[in-house]
């Protein structure tokens, strides 16, 4: 049986992984040091490790947003929430504990997800526009918090959670898969994962099966939360410092990019994490790669889009109909 | 007079309430803050966000039919640079704005296509437009161009004497006849009632025979041209074209419609809505500036409090409307059933 | 020479994947006269309607307009042709004034733009003179309840056809004086030589405003009557008595005595607005009760309000003696109810998921969120009952869409069995399914019954209900008229039930 199911995740997750791989070879041709890993101080160093580090935020809020794509939905203030969990956290350092700060950052995160849950189940608000207001407030806040101004902390745990190594790799690595295992486990172990794929394929039908979808809805925006406050604290303890301004801009595009590239519909329904993973991974090799060739980086703009566009038109059924029915049409005439 | 027999109307609350937030605004800052109640204040709310207003009417017709334009405010930029590159490369202003107006429908319309033929979400579509707008003015040109044209020049500097000693910008006249233009659209012809028509109920217009896919790509079309024309006003308003200019201003224009009543479901809202949106968001921003020791970023907060306030608001009214159906219904059946009901129990 | 048809249409085939919608259906519409198309849920009335609208591009067949043929192929080109319709739901737009929505697509214009004030002073006097309603033509449609809507859209239908007018249940919220009012219209553009295509599941309606009925059922074309020459009896009978094909032999059938048998489930005044009337119903342990009526009878309304998808207005339910507070469906399946619906494409499978998670997602959602199945036991559950209903697969983790519409059926099944369940509501469980699933699902439910399971039993198929139930109970306009069991149950007094209601009471509102 298990035969099945891996053959199954393969075929979705085929395009995206050889695509990675793809641009991976083609960073070989670039820098033949590509692949070389290297050790220092019994820490590892290399472009794939750096590629992986980075990409870690990005995965977070990927894995968060996997959750909210598979029930139709969509939340655009991932990237706000990051900025005010960063602010949040280097705030209370300023004068608390690590821990609190920690800890009060990560429940901010839980409480906006929560009010963007609130607002899509309970007040039947499009997510677009639910999470459009918490977007623009979000920055605001932050930005609040920090005063208007880049705040640097100073705190050698805090900066271990962002820089630091374990076992030789980064520890951000670290919390990367511990999320992707939670996650795993939220879907392979509890009814979670078979209870959002119902309801974000058929609602009805759900409700006919006895699921309460709003409370599915409600956990699924309060984890997109966490995950976004998760990488608010990677991203400010990476730089040490929290910007309320440009923290996490623009992420929330991306992270969608991620998920439709790993090959969860934005129809809903099914979800697979580790296709999010590997469209993560691949955004972000995309972009090393271009700056690594040289050429202008904003050109990665101009290449997501693309990419977005095809993506879409692969999953669009009218799309891959008409494109049917030309090669139809053309064997007809012949 | 037209304006007057809208609100007149009556279901028009969002606009009575948007026009009552920006006079309670005003009227604050007036008694607030020395200076602040002039009528070059005022017009300066029309100089200053003439593009935006320019843009929030074009995504206006998007959203009425229960689409969306994210690409506006990379577009915007996009025709900053190209413009100022242009004119740097010597080309005549006049051909550069009729060129950068026929990328804008082109560009629209090729949206609206993606979005209408493959029956794509918008959303998605144009975030890939919004970032082939940013991607291909940094292609063009990673600085900031200033622009030196002559002609360019001379629309910028011009002023447009208002009676009462005020003036406006060309870029201010602009917006203006645009948003008459736009209401006399939507109002008055036939593509402007299949708007309203899709954004009701898409499928009762397809039943109905309108043309709902062009209807869609028009309105993609008409988002892109007001997209060029922003973009124009706003590069004689700057004086420059850069990639980096108006970030995130996609999310102000929706927030403009909003606020100015249009409902982010579709089928409702007043085109005078947009900008009155923008005014009030122009007004807060005025007011912070007046203020002095508030920060800038009180205006997202205050902006998005509005925004939720008006979401909420609209809510509301669709429940409101919907509770009002059922109750129709329960009109209609009330009556024989308790007739039949109890002759049932006189059987028995 | 003056064709004898408006609308003439042969060997018309519509396939949707998996079902054959419409299969070589034939249909007639003369000038000036009303033909009425009946039939149960799935006959294939709608899909018929819908591709005579150019909403549906048929497969196979062809129709011919005064003689010609004619390619519908999207509304537009049916509404150039003169082919307008009102459909079931009103098909118009709310946010749009009243006015606006009978002219939208052909406003009146002057000097290049939208004459408003034309388009008022028409619509003010389409309504008035045609419908004899006088309302503000400037409000908004949704401020107008739907009844009111439903005559504007006849109005937008009448003022655009110009030969064939198509009405499919255009009475379903019209009260008795409006669907006077809406006799009148017909009558008179009959007069004028129109054509009408009527879709009603009243009889009395039917009978009272028709010239001819064609009689469809599960997408096949049964035969063209005159309609006073069609004894009521037989039109039920043709709709939904035994199929002619069909020499099923009827087994011996055991009526099991229940009336001692302990009380399950019993509702009082049970009711909810626009779906059921006021009713009692009681359920006896084992026992297999069946609810009889038409289409719009209020039979599927009636599982819905027990299940608590629908909650009701007024009444109480008690289930094993115990008053049931808050109706919904999770708490039904945790008290043992289960509910196999009746569309099974939107209320039962959910196609993205495998056979296996479809069984047991029902079982999950009875023990909860965090009680994780384990994948041995799920494997097990699935395995069980696919040897059990004999579902034809090649491996549990197929999705199910790529299932026949028998072994889906199947599935869902499966779902809820797996849940245990001490009463199990089955609304149309063979509808649109091969027969030989069909035999199969019979043969289940009788096991089940034997198995002392509870079952309460919904078909269109009046024979099937007999061969099935212990106890009928008879539906009609969304009320109880009557009670059937032991040897008189029989398909024949059931449908004298349902069609001589009418006559008996003629005052009963619909």
């Amino acid at each position: 049986m298990k035969q099945y199911l891996l053959k199954f995740t393969r075929q979705k997750i085929f395009w995206p992984l050889t695509a990675l791989a793809l641009f991976l070879v083609l960073n070989l041709f670039i820098d033949p040091g590509f692949f070389e890993i290297e050790i220092k101080n019994n820490h590892l160093f290399g472009s794939l490790i750096d590629i992986l580090n980075r990409s870690i935020p990005l995965v977070i809020i990927s894995i968060g947003m996997t959750l909210v794509i598979a029930k139709e939905g969509i939340d655009i203030s991932v990237g706000s929430v990051l900025a005010i969990s960063g602010a949040t956290a280097a705030a209370i350092m300023e004068h608390q504990n690590i821990w609190l700060a920690l800890i009060v950052a990560l429940i901010v995160g839980i409480v906006c997800g929560f009010w963007n849950g609130l607002l899509v189940s309970v007040f039947e608000i499009q997510p677009m526009v639910a999470t459009l207001i918490l977007l623009v407030v979000g920055r605001g806040i932050a930005q609040l918090i920090t005063g208007g101004q880049i705040l640097t902390m100073d705190n050698e745990i805090y900066s271990f959670i962002g820089t630091g190594f374990l076992f030789g790799f980064p520890f951000p690595i670290y919390i990367g898969i511990f999320v992707f295992l939670m996650m795993i486990f939220l879907k392979k172990r509890t009814a979670m994962g078979l209870f959002l794929e119902s309801i974000g394929n058929n609602m009805t039908a759900s409700k006919f099966a006895g699921i309460q979808p709003k409370k599915i809805i409600l956990l699924v925006y309060t984890i997109c939360g966490l995950c976004a406050a998760i990488a608010g604290i990677i991203v400010s303890a990476n730089v040490s410092s929290a910007d309320a301004n440009n923290a996490g801009l623009w992420i929330e595009l991306d992270a969608i990019l991620a998920v439709v590239i790993g090959g969860t519909s934005m129809r809903g329904g099914r979800y697979f994490l580790g296709g999010t993973v590997v469209g993560a991974l691949f955004i972000q090799t995309l972009s090393t790669t271009i700056y690594s060739i040289g050429i202008n980086p904003q050109i990665v703009m101009v290449v997501k889009a693309l990419v977005v566009i095809l993506v879409c038109l692969m999953q669009s059924e009218s799309f891959r109909r008409s494109f049917a029915n030309m090669g139809k049409k053309k064997v007809s005439y012949t | 007079m037209k304006m007057v027999d809208i609100i007149w109307k009556g279901n028009h609350v969002f606009i009575l309430a948007t026009t009552v937030l920006i006079i309670l605004l005003y009227g604050y800052g007036s008694f607030t803050f020395t200076g602040f109640f002039s009528a070059q204040v005022f017009l300066n709310l029309f100089i200053d966000n003439a593009y935006l207003i320019i843009v929030a009417t074009g995504m206006a017709f998007v959203i009425i039919t229960g689409g969306i334009d994210l690409s506006v405010g990379a577009f915007v930029a996009l025709i900053s640079m190209i413009s100022a590159t242009l004119l740097e490369m010597g080309f005549n202003a006049y051909l550069v704005i009729v060129l950068t107006l026929l990328i804008g429908v082109l560009f629209g319309g090729f949206q609206g296509y993606l979005i209408s033929q493959f029956d794509l979400h918008p959303w998605i579509v144009t975030l890939a437009g919004m970032f082939l707008a940013r991607g291909t003015s940094f292609l063009i040109n990673t600085e900031s161009i200033v622009i030196t044209n002559e002609t360019y020049s001379y629309l910028s500097s011009a002023k447009v004497p208002i009676i009462g000693g005020g003036y406006v910008s060309i870029g201010a006249i602009i917006a203006l006849l645009l948003v008459i233009i736009a209401i006399f659209i939507a109002k008055y012809t036939k593509f402007g009632r299949n708007v309203y028509a899709v954004g009701g109920n898409v499928s009762s217009a397809r039943l109905m025979g309108l043309p709902v896919k062009r209807t869609t790509i028009l309105v993609y079309m008409f988002s892109g041209f007001c997209s060029a024309l922003g973009g124009f006003v706003f590069t004689i308003y700057m004086l420059s074209g850069y990639g980096l200019h108006l970030l995130g201003m996609e999310m102000d224009a929706i927030a403009a419609c909003v606020i100015g009543g249009i409902l982010l479901t579709g089928g409702f809202g007043y085109l005078i809505g947009p900008m009155l949106g923008v005014l009030s968001m122009g007004v807060i921003q005025t007011i912070i500036m007046f203020q002095g020791t508030l920060s800038s970023w009180w205006t997202k907060i205050a902006v998005g409090f509005l925004l939720f306030i008006f979401i909420v608001l609209q809510r509301l009214v669709v429940i409101n409307r919907r509770r009002k159906e059922m109750e129709f219904s329960k009109e209609l059946n009330v009556k024989p059933e308790t007739e039949t009901f109890t002759r049932k129990q006189l059987d028995t | 020479m003056v064709s004898e048809y408006l609308l003439r249409s042969e060997g018309i085939s519509k396939f949707f994947p998996g079902v054959k919608a419409l299969s070589n259906v034939s249909f007639t519409l003369k000038q000036g006269e009303i033909h009425s198309i009946m039939g149960e849920n799935g006959a294939g009335k709608s899909t018929l309607i819908k591709v005579f609208t150019g909403v549906h591009k048929m497969d196979e067949g062809s129709i011919f307009f005064k003689e010609e043929q004619i390619d519908l192929d999207s509304p537009q080109s049916a509404q150039n042709k003169g082919i307008s319709a009102v459909f079931q739901e009103v098909n118009l737009c709310e946010n749009l004034s009243v006015a606006e929505n009978i002219f939208i697509g052909r406003e009146p214009k002057k000097n290049g733009r939208i004459n408003w004030k034309e388009i008022k002073k028409r619509a003010e006097q389409l309504l008035l003179t045609r419908l004899n309603i006088k309302i503000d033509v400037s409000k908004v449609l949704s401020s107008y309840s739907t009844a009111i809507q439903q005559m504007i859209a006849i109005a937008r239908a009448v003022d655009m056809s110009s030969g064939v007018l198509i009405l499919d249940e255009p009475t379903s919220s019209l009260d008795k004086n409006e669907v006077k009012q809406l006799f009148k219209v017909m009558k008179s553009l009959k007069e004028e030589g129109m054509g009408i295509i009527f879709v009603s599941h009243f009889l009395e309606q039917v009978y009272e405003i028709s010239d001819r009925i064609t009689v469809l059922r599960n997408g096949q074309y049964i035969g063209d009557y005159v309609t006073n020459q069609l004894p009521r009896k037989d039109l039920v009978s043709n709709m939904i008595g035994r199929e002619w094909d069909e020499n099923s032999n009827h087994k011996e059938k055991q009526f099991k005595n229940l009336k001692s048998s302990e009380l399950l489930l019993s509702g009082t005044n049970l009711a909810r607005k626009g779906s059921i009337n006021p009713l009692n119903i009681e359920m006896r342990k084992g026992e297999v009760l069946g609810l009889a009526g038409l289409l719009g009878s209020g039979r599927t309304e009636l599982a819905k309000v027990i299940f608590g998808i629908d909650k009701p207005d007024q009444g109480v339910l008690y289930l094993n003696n115990e008053k049931i507070g808050s109706l919904n469906p999770k708490s039904s399946i945790e008290r043992g109810v289960s509910f196999c619906p009746e569309d099974r494409k939107v209320e039962g499978i959910i196609n993205d998921l495998t056979i296996r998670e479809n069984i047991i997602l029902g079982l999950q959602t009875k023990k909860g969120l965090l009680k994780y199945i384990p994948m041995k036991e799920q494997e097990r559950i699935a395995n069980k009952y696919i040897k059990l209903l004999r579902i034809k697969t090649p491996s549990i983790e197929q999705s199910i869409d790529n299932l026949s519409g028998g072994n889906q059926q199947k599935v869902i099944l499966a779902r809820w069995l797996a849940t245990n369940p001490t009463l199990l509501i089955l609304d149309e469980p063979t509808r649109g399914i091969d027969v030989g699933s069909k035999q199969e699902i019979r043969q289940l439910i009788f096991d089940l019954a034997k198995e002392g399971i509870t079952i309460l039993f919904i078909s269109a198929e009046l024979e099937e209900t007999v061969a099935c139930c212990d106890r009928v109970i008879v539906l009609r306009d969304r009320q109880k008229i009557g009670e059937l069991q032991g040897e008189d149950m029989t398909e024949s007094k059931i449908m004298d039930m349902i069609a001589k209601g009418d006559e008996i009471d003629e005052t009963i509102p619909s």
